[in-house]
């Protein structure tokens, strides 16, 4: 690097060393973007974890966290995450046997098209236009609750189920199943039928072929994939809002009661506190899911 | 290795059909025991459909699988005790080398240290001891085809399929991998088919090598037989090369620009036919009488392929593809004149186009 | 006994085709009803009859309008925000910082896995101050929005950038005498405006479809709206629900229009892009 040539060398170098590598300004052209979501994306993030540990005062304390031992927050949580296994397992089996149907059609069929198509446009179909179709379906006055309690089926004599969290349940599966579609179509595609034959012709069956083959070769593709399914569930907060306007039992919803003085009693430092709790799950179980991702790469 | 002797496996009128379109037009194939017959073909002839039928992976619309003596046409592909050599990746990824062998095994309900003994057993035989605890993905293309043969013959099967075994690797691991499946096959003494596209692949491996074209076998016969006597101009055209070139049939022979050449099949009427002439049946000739004559030209192209060299000759009318030792072709650079000369190899002749195009 | 083999793979092969066919009718009921019973709900007289009364009440509620006006114009100035921000640097990047390329790739990714909700609990002390010190107008909700929707369309953008050679189309128009902004502009720009088009799309479909960052920075932007108009009337609300679901399918088409159509070699799927397109998140 550091070459201290004879005069007539350094002359030489003199005007392009000005415009060459080491005073470049490059990156200047990146300053823009990089200032926007340092503003946008980076400081929220520093704001939420240094006010979790601030109170009232701006005075360092504790208390945030231990507020998360609230028993309405450990319900919250516990809820939440009982909501985000169920929907995500049955979200992960549905959506499994809709990829299998698919991959079993033709590669280039319409009717592969169009359901990979569906899946992407439903797997973001959430929040409020969610909420709104269940309540016109299935909701107290949607035509097939009508249609069911007019043929002496109805579903709702014991309680409205659909504004609570078994609503939520059959609700997020909405978009749970073509996630699943989505994410764990790739790995389908990558069981190549020459595994299939190979099982038969050294004298395995079906049976045999699923146990010792397909399955162990598809499992940390669907365990990966059910972990996806119960971040986006978990974080997920619009259509349990639109849906549910009482009592808020979703963590989400916590989060978003204890920075409203309308619902909640303004507790900001609480709120990240919550949000930070939420943070570390979700990302423990990202991480998770792209360790078992990465197995499934190696495979399929 | 067990003492294992090859049964014999025949082929009867098979007929497939994929809706309109026929794959497999009533092929009869007998292999006798341990012989290692190679079908070759372009893709679509219907070799692979053939090998897939003899496998159980396909079912026929007409005729018979005999293996053994035994019809299993009926028989499901886990039931017929063959095994099988895909054309690339059929390992299962998720195993190591051994249990990928052992698995066939682990199917007929052997117990796992006599199957992984055995697995390693089959890895030796394959020149694969060290890798046994590898996977398909640390392993080469060519590390990967040698664990699948392993796999397939562990079973112990009475006939091991090869689909296109070789088609996915590079040209050097190749042929290295040809020469060791003939090893092992003879070794074990199984009986043998083997698809390929690769006519160089299937006369160098093949105790009989059958020609398949639009789901017929054109000819069967011994490599040497079916590139020096071709029973079809499709077979002289897809194994080796070939130069067709105008002549007249008379009495058993074919007149070519003044050279009599005798015919494959001398009882042929008379008249006009093109003959189909191996490039390695012509030579140069650079002495006599250059400037005239129906079988001088100029050489406007040599190729060089190592020890042999493929001269393209300008006649004025046609060209003509000439395979010599390099040594005879670096006498004749491109642009010198030259006289073909036509070794008396018996030739095919091919009527159909007979007439004269208007070149 | 060849009869048997015949029957052993053709009853497969019938099975598979009734578990196939059965998990498509199931799926399709799953996911059509809700939506046809949107339609249906909001054409749906008290007396049971069918009526457009919902739908033709919507303009008489000016709370209403006004967010549909506030989402409608938030969505422009996002996607402009967006497109300023993102395709100038990633050229940038391409061109002359590709060690950046994966901070770049990483920060523009990041969003995806930060769940809105807790985005709000960080903005909303700056919208505290955004509001006291500069502007308490609801247009100030696009500088969050950019950042939701930078995922979706970095990776357009992306995919349109790796279908050409921005270095060589870059040197060339250099060699050949143009300025920095005339090689964005006449080289770059007309080369992906497919992807552009893509991502522009997206992230009107994603604005149109926000909720969660509105509602709780107290914005009334059409989303929040909806939610408040169904207490009073669901008719009207769901009416708005579908024409906007109406809308980012009109949006869907285009997008396959004219992503399908004129480039025949680097045909990028809409299918992958298609993604957050009715874009209501979850």
């Amino acid at each position: 690097m550091t070459v201290a040539g004879s005069p007539a060398v350094t002359t030489n170098v003199g005007r392009p060393f000005l415009g060459g590598r080491r005073f470049s300004l490059d990156w200047v052209g990146a300053v823009p973007y990089l200032a926007y979501v340092g503003l946008f994306l980076i400081l929220p993030s520093v704001i939420i974890g240094i006010g979790a540990l601030l109170d009232a005062n701006n005075a360092f304390t504790l208390d945030n966290f231990r507020n998360l031992s609230r028993s309405y927050v450990v319900k919250a949580t516990i809820d939440t995450t009982v909501l985000s296994a169920i929907t995500a397992f049955l979200g992960a089996v549905f959506g499994a046997l809709l990829a299998y149907a698919i991959v079993t059609g033709s590669p280039n069929g319409i009717l592969r098209r169009l359901t990979i198509s569906a899946s992407g446009v439903l797997a973001q179909f959430g929040g409020v236009t969610l909420a709104f179709a269940f309540i016109a379906s299935i909701g107290p006055a949607g035509f097939v609750y009508l249609f069911a309690q007019a043929h002496g089926f109805d579903f709702y004599k014991q309680d409205l189920w659909l504004f609570e969290i078994p609503g939520l349940d059959l609700v997020y599966l909405y978009f749970q199943i073509p996630l699943m579609v989505l994410v764990f179509l790739p790995a389908l595609d990558g069981i190549k039928p020459q595994w299939r034959e190979a099982a038969e012709s050294l004298g395995g069956n079906t049976w045999h072929y699923w146990r010792h083959v397909a399955g162990p070769l598809l499992f940390p593709a669907f365990l990966g994939s059910v972990l996806l399914l119960f971040a986006n569930a978990f974080s997920a907060y619009a259509t349990a809002n639109a849906l549910i306007n009482q009592g808020q039992p979703v963590l989400a919803q916590q989060i978003a009661g204890a920075l409203s003085s309308e619902v909640g009693a303004y507790e900001p430092g609480f709120a990240k506190a919550i949000a930070i709790e939420m943070i570390i799950i979700v990302t423990l179980v990202t991480v998770l899911y792209t360790l078992l991702q990465r197995r499934t790469a190696r495979w399929l | 290795m067990t003492e294992r002797s090859g049964v014999e496996v025949r082929l009867e009128n098979l007929v497939r059909r994929y809706g309109t379109v026929t794959a497999l037009d009533g092929l009869s194939l007998t292999l006798a025991p341990g012989e290692l017959v190679a079908l070759l073909g372009p893709s679509g002839c219907g070799k692979t459909t053939a090998l897939r039928l003899l496998a159980g992976l396909e079912e026929a619309n007409d005729g018979r699988v005999v293996i053994g003596g035994k019809d299993v046409t009926g028989l499901p592909a886990n039931r017929r005790n063959i095994g099988m050599v895909f054309q690339a990746y059929s390992l299962f990824p998720h195993m190591v080398a051994w249990e990928n062998v052992a698995f066939g095994l682990q199917m007929r309900h052997v117990g796992v240290d006599e199957r992984k003994k055995r697995a390693l057993d089959m890895l030796e035989l394959v020149g694969l001891g060290r890798f046994a605890n590898r996977y398909a993905s640390q392993m080469s293309g060519g590390q990967q085809q040698r664990v699948a043969l392993a796999r397939a013959l562990a079973i112990q099967p009475q006939v091991l399929l090869l689909d296109e075994p070789l088609s996915a690797l590079d040209a050097k691991v190749r042929s290295r991998l040809r020469d060791e499946i003939r090893r092992v096959q003879l070794e074990v003494g199984i009986t043998t088919l083997f698809v390929t596209h690769d006519q160089e692949e299937a006369l160098a491996i093949a105790d009989r090598v059958g020609v398949m074209q639009a789901g017929k076998l054109e000819q069967l016969g011994p490599p040497t037989l079916v590139y020096s006597r071709p029973a079809t101009p499709f077979v002289a055209d897809f194994v080796g090369l070939t130069n067709r070139m105008e002549g007249t049939v008379r009495r058993g022979a074919v007149e070519i620009r003044g050279a009599s050449i005798p015919l494959v099949h001398p009882d042929v009427p008379d008249g006009p036919a093109i003959a189909l002439v191996r490039p390695e049946a012509v030579a140069l000739a650079s002495d006599g009488d250059m400037q005239e004559g129906p079988l001088v030209g100029t050489v406007i192209a040599v190729a060089f392929l190592g020890a042999v060299s493929r001269v393209t000759v300008d006649l004025g009318d046609t060209t003509v593809l000439v395979q010599v030792p390099t040594s005879a072709a670096s006498q004749h650079p491109a642009g010198t004149r030259v006289r073909l000369e036509l070794r008396p190899d018996p030739v095919l002749i091919q009527r159909e186009e007979a007439v004269p195009a208007a070149s | 006994m060849a009869v048997a083999a015949r029957s052993i793979q053709r009853t497969r092969w019938i099975k598979l085709q009734v578990f196939r066919y059965v998990v498509f009718l199931l799926a399709a009921i799953f996911f059509l009803v809700p939506l046809g019973a949107m339609v249906e709900f909001s054409t749906r007289a008290n007396d049971g009859s069918r009526t457009l009364d919902y739908w033709k009440a919507i303009p008489s509620y000016p709370d209403l309008t006004g967010a549909i006006a506030a989402s409608l114009q938030l969505a422009v100035i996002t996607s402009i925000v967006m497109l300023v921000l993102l395709v100038p640097t990633m050229v940038w990047v391409r061109l002359k910082l590709p060690r950046l390329t994966r901070i770049i790739e990483f920060m523009s990714l990041l969003p995806l896995t930060i769940p809105a909700i807790v985005l709000v609990v960080g903005l909303f002390p700056m919208y505290i101050w955004l509001n006291n010190n500069l502007s308490d107008s609801i247009l100030t909700l696009s500088l969050a929005y950019v950042v939701l929707v930078l995922p979706y369309c970095y990776r357009a953008i992306d995919a349109g950038l790796g279908a050409i050679d921005v270095k060589t189309l870059t040197e060339a128009a250099r060699s050949l005498g143009a300025s920095w902004f005339t090689v964005m502009w006449r080289v770059i720009v007309p080369n992906i405006s497919n992807a552009i088009l893509n991502a522009t799309l997206l992230s009107v479909a994603l604005v149109l479809g926000e909720y969660t960052i509105a509602n709780n920075l107290l914005y009334n932007n059409l989303q929040v709206e909806l939610v408040h108009l169904a207490r009073d009337n669901a008719g009207v609300s769901i009416a708005v629900a579908v024409a906007a679901l109406l809308f980012a399918f009109a949006l869907l088409v285009v997008l396959a229009f004219v992503g399908g159509r004129p480039r025949r070699v680097h045909d990028e799927p809409a299918t992958a892009l298609a993604g957050p397109l009715a874009a209501s998140q979850t």
